[in-house]
């Protein structure tokens, strides 16, 4: 495998979705390729900061009308 | 498990944070994930047969996340707003329909990544198409590679990380950003991903593979050794 190759398989390489064969030449390639050594390790962290963020606080005002709107939701259904 | 007792006089088999708070809409507690996940069929079932603190325990778990990923698709708050509502209004009203086949919150999910689609269609009619096919290879090629030191999460306090993450995001265009935020954020699996948008399993999984290697690059010039510059 080329680096075009490790390239366009890493997204399945992060999310383990590569066949095993084709995992083990990945790798291979990776031993004696510092660049794409670089850039598995960098797109698997862009992944995992992503993931790993906590969503902000909602804001107030924001909060304020989504339960006013549900609960206008509510009292219609009821009547 | 834990059964709590309420005003109303009903026991609930479900850490509840206060009576009839959606009537009061003030409630700001949050409940840990690892909680959500466990009891969420118990309060799907409460809400199903009309109870309100346990549809109201819903929204009160779920809204941050839901509004991160309206925000997210729509970069435009007031259509962020609209789509949240909508999409908590929608599930209240379509409840009885859902089938449990998947998590509530993934069905959730699928409904606000709609309302917020919609409308990031109809302010970006130009800029936004799923249908475009995608260009070769040839751009794939990573550029900038720098060492990003230790762990650029440690580097970087929350409110810092929050407001790089938000910048590079905005930046990516929106037929990746969408398949990235659904994929990688709300973490739906390919096949949820492409039935969300409507598009095939090959077409979601190219445009992530673009998506993360972009998204990389834009954070290289925050990660890399040695400042923003």
């Amino acid at each position: 495998m080329n680096c075009k190759g490790v390239i366009r398989e890493i997204s399945d390489y992060i999310d383990g979705a590569l066949e095993p064969a084709e995992k083990q030449e990945l790798e291979r390639h990776l031993e004696h390729c510092e660049d794409c050594k670089i850039v598995v390790d960098q797109t698997k962290l862009t992944v995992d900061v992503f993931c790993d963020s906590e969503p902000v606080e909602l804001p107030s005002d924001v909060r304020s009308r989504l339960h006013e709107a549900l609960r206008r939701k509510i009292n219609e259904k009821r009547q | 498990m834990l059964c709590v007792t309420l005003m109303d006089g009903k026991a609930r088999p479900w850490p509840v944070i206060g009576p009839l708070a959606l009537l009061s809409a003030s409630n700001p507690h949050r409940l840990p994930s690892g909680i959500a996940k466990e009891d969420e069929h118990l309060l799907v079932a409460a809400a199903k047969r009309g109870d309100m603190v346990a549809f109201e325990e819903l929204v009160n778990r779920y809204e941050r996340k839901i509004f991160r990923l309206t925000m997210n698709i729509t970069r435009n708050r007031e259509d962020a707003e609209d789509a949240m509502q909508d999409a908590f209004l929608k599930s209240y009203s379509h409840l009885k329909d859902f089938q449990e086949d998947s998590r509530f919150y993934t069905w959730l999910v699928r409904i606000a990544a709609n309302e917020a689609l919609m409308r990031l269609r109809k302010r970006r009619p130009n800029q936004f198409s799923l249908d475009e096919p995608i260009e070769g290879d040839e751009d794939l090629m990573p550029r900038e590679l720098e060492d990003w030191g230790p762990s650029p999460e440690q580097r970087f306090a929350q409110t810092e990380m929050h407001e790089i993450l938000s910048e590079v995001i905005d930046k990516l265009e929106p037929d990746f950003r969408v398949v990235f935020v659904l994929r990688d954020i709300e973490e739906l699996s390919t096949e949820e991903t492409a039935k969300t948008l409507g598009i095939s399993v090959p077409a979601v999984k190219s445009r992530l593979l673009r998506a993360r290697l972009k998204l990389r690059q834009k954070l290289n010039r925050y990660f890399r050794q040695g400042g923003t510059n």
